[in-house]
């Protein structure tokens, strides 16, 4: 003990040790190799070799950068909606959930219970060509009579929204759970009509749950390839099937690691000019 | 050898008494002190790994066992862990050459892969394969004539057949009108949004080149594009909704697809009465699942139990099922000489399906594809690229 007395300025080291040694290992190394990957050249017959082959990245962004603006689009639609849809339920659940808050909220996780390939193979089933709602949504017209939901981008879309929902409520759920309900009755009472005391107070003080949560949500839906592939075509694929695809079926690992790459530059990126919009301090909430 | 075949009639007849002995005394007895076969030892492992695709082992469905597995233990003391982890060539290689380019072991003495696919070839050309122990194989004779020289392994060195397949067409009658060639698939205005065609290049060039009246069994770069450009538009004007591996079957038997590009033996056990598998008017094309012992597997209990298979009693058990006992068979097409004829004293209308031990018609009409079309990396990637748009 009188080593730690003594050295109490390693104190923080010491607890941060774990953490850093964990990310150290399973994280910066692996990078490290991806970005020497990303710089080679070959092919799995030749073997490859570390030729400082920028071209790969001038390739993944001349090749795919359909895919790279269709991952974001959807990665962003996704996030839009599930903030929408989040929101209204986390604000009901903080504020007028009483004794029920616990088993509501465990409502918005259970789906999680299941794994991730399972729920969203359960969405071939529920938007199946013959099935009951598409069969509905027809009869409503709001289908074509030869349409179809499945392996179009709704389906994928949807598909992500609902992969990635519990990402966004429960980070909004907690801080409009913090919100001290005595401010809005205080706007009320200066003459602030309901919707500005909402708009001015509640929306807010609630901004670091609706920062967090669009991030959770965005940076996973960006780079997701199963919700494509199993409720998309062809023409829904996203960068996520690219990248496995390249790695996995073509072996093209330079081509793949490059691609990685490139996806977490944008996504850095993007998350920067979001954060500049929203102010750095929202991050931290 | 000679003590080798003393050994194989060893093993015959304590499958015939089996009653009277007991299997493990006897491994026990021949002197085993574990271990692999490195150096050419002719010891039993107790354990083979075995790693295949899905659906492809006869299985008793009530008891949720594989017959000829446990048949194989009861007559050599060997249990088989049998993983069904392949589910498709690209992305099972992926998941091994890992270890392999390192000279490790994967832990497992027998996989099984596809030769219309690339990988088979460059197993054997990168040597990440261990080459079969031939004298524990005596039934390798019973390997069918037309298996037994492929370009890629060309004596069978390192590879034995597993099943064969064809590739062809299913639709649902249902939904359709029969839909018996590519030009139909492709182009018929009532089937748009309604098909699929398979992510395996090989399958699906072969099937399109025929229908082009080109021939898959030497591509170039003129068929190639041709065949190409015809499924780009087919998938730009929307005709084709995805392209799939085995994942089309569900969808066909929900009705969500009307045809699909498929293989043969997934309709079969797929055993759903309004959808029908055919040949292409233009052509199939054929292709061999083959058993290969990655690096550090047990040459020679791999290449027992390679022999046990290749017994045509056996192989016939296997393919056929017995619907007497609850046990479907693999249903595909077995590179075993007279498996057809066992085949027939256990359940005569597997023996009698076509799509199993296909008629002579059948196999006038099916095409091998270029394999060195599957090494060329220019179509690979351009594959690649059209299939996920």
């Amino acid at each position: 003990m009188g080593f730690f007395h003594q050295h109490r300025g390693l104190t923080p080291y010491l607890l941060l040790a774990p953490g850093l040694l964990w990310l150290g290992v399973f994280f910066l190394v692996p990078l490290g190799f991806l970005a020497y990957q990303s710089l080679q050249s070959g092919s799995i017959d030749f073997g490859y070799a570390f030729t400082w082959s920028w071209g790969n990245y001038w390739n993944a962004i001349k090749n795919y950068h359909g895919h790279f603006v269709r991952s974001f689009e959807y990665a962003g639609i996704a996030t839009v909606v599930a903030l929408v849809v989040s929101y209204p339920v986390a604000y009901w659940i903080a504020f007028r959930g009483g004794r029920w808050k616990n088993l509501l909220l465990l409502g918005i996780v259970a789906p999680f219970f299941v794994t991730y390939l399972i729920r969203t193979l359960a969405w071939e089933t529920i938007l199946a060509d013959h099935g009951f709602v598409v069969n509905t949504l027809r009869d409503l017209h709001l289908v074509s009579a030869n349409g179809r939901i499945l392996a179009t981008s709704t389906a994928v879309i949807a598909g992500i929204t609902y992969n990635f929902l519990p990402f966004m409520a429960l980070p909004l759920y907690v801080s409009i759970e913090q919100i001290d309900v005595r401010l809005i009755e205080a706007a009320e009472d200066l003459y602030a009509s309901k919707l500005h005391a909402f708009l001015r107070v509640t929306l807010p003080l609630s901004l670091p749950g609706i920062v967090a949560g669009t991030l959770l949500t965005f940076i996973p839906a960006a780079g997701d390839f199963i919700n494509a592939q199993l409720l998309g075509s062809t023409q829904n694929h996203m960068i996520g099937n690219v990248i496995q695809s390249k790695f996995l079926e073509l072996t093209d690992y330079p081509a793949a690691a490059s691609m990685s790459f490139v996806l977490m530059a944008a996504i850095v990126a993007s998350v920067l000019l979001y954060a500049r919009a929203v102010g750095t301090e929202q991050l931290t909430g | 050898m000679k003590d080798e075949l003393t050994r194989q009639e060893l093993l015959r007849r304590a499958a015939l008494g089996a009653g009277l002995l007991s299997m493990p005394g006897l491994v026990a007895a021949c002197g085993s002190s574990g271990g692999g076969s490195a150096g050419g030892k002719k010891v039993l492992a107790k354990t083979l790994h075995f790693s295949n695709w899905t659906l492809y082992m006869d299985t008793n469905k009530k008891k949720h066992t594989f017959p000829s597995l446990d048949e194989f233990q009861r007559r050599t003391g060997v249990h088989v862990d049998y993983v069904e982890d392949v589910n498709d060539n690209a992305s099972f290689f992926g998941k091994i050459q890992g270890q392999l380019r390192r000279g490790r072991s994967i832990g497992r003495d027998i996989i099984v892969m596809t030769d219309n696919s690339r990988y088979p070839s460059l197993l054997v050309k990168k040597r990440w394969v261990e080459k079969l122990d031939k004298s524990a194989i005596p039934n390798f004779k019973n390997l069918e004539p037309v298996q037994q020289h492929p370009a890629w392994d060309p004596n069978r060195d390192y590879s034995l057949p597993w099943q064969s397949g064809i590739t062809g067409i299913a639709f649902n009658d249902k939904l359709t009108n029969p839909v018996l060639s590519i030009d139909d698939l492709l182009g018929n205005p009532k089937l748009k949004g309604k098909i699929t065609l398979l992510n395996e290049m090989g399958d699906c060039l072969s099937l399109v080149m025929l229908s082009n009246g080109d021939d898959p069994a030497h591509v170039t770069d003129a068929t190639f594009d041709r065949a190409m450009k015809k499924i780009k538009k087919a998938v730009d004007s929307g005709q084709v909704r995805q392209f799939t591996g085995n994942d089309y079957a569900p969808p066909l038997a929900r009705g969500d697809l009307t045809a699909a590009m498929s293989w043969s033996g997934d309709i079969a056990q797929l055993g759903n009465a309004s959808i029908h598998w055919n040949l292409p008017t233009d052509g199939g094309d054929t292709w061999t699942d083959n058993m290969l012992i990655p690096t550090g597997g047990d040459v020679y209990t791999a290449s027992v139990y390679m022999n046990y298979v290749y017994d045509p009693t056996v192989q016939g058990q296997m393919e056929a099922g017995n619907p007497k006992k609850n046990i479907t068979g693999i249903y595909y097409i077995p590179p075993v000489v007279g498996a057809r004829e066992a085949a027939l004293k256990v359940n005569p209308a597997v023996a009698n399906n076509p799509l199993i031990f296909p008629t002579k018609h059948m196999l006038d009409n099916i095409h091998l594809f270029d394999p060195s079309a599957l090494n060329n990396e220019k179509y690979l990637t351009a594959w690649q690229n059209l299939i996920s748009a």
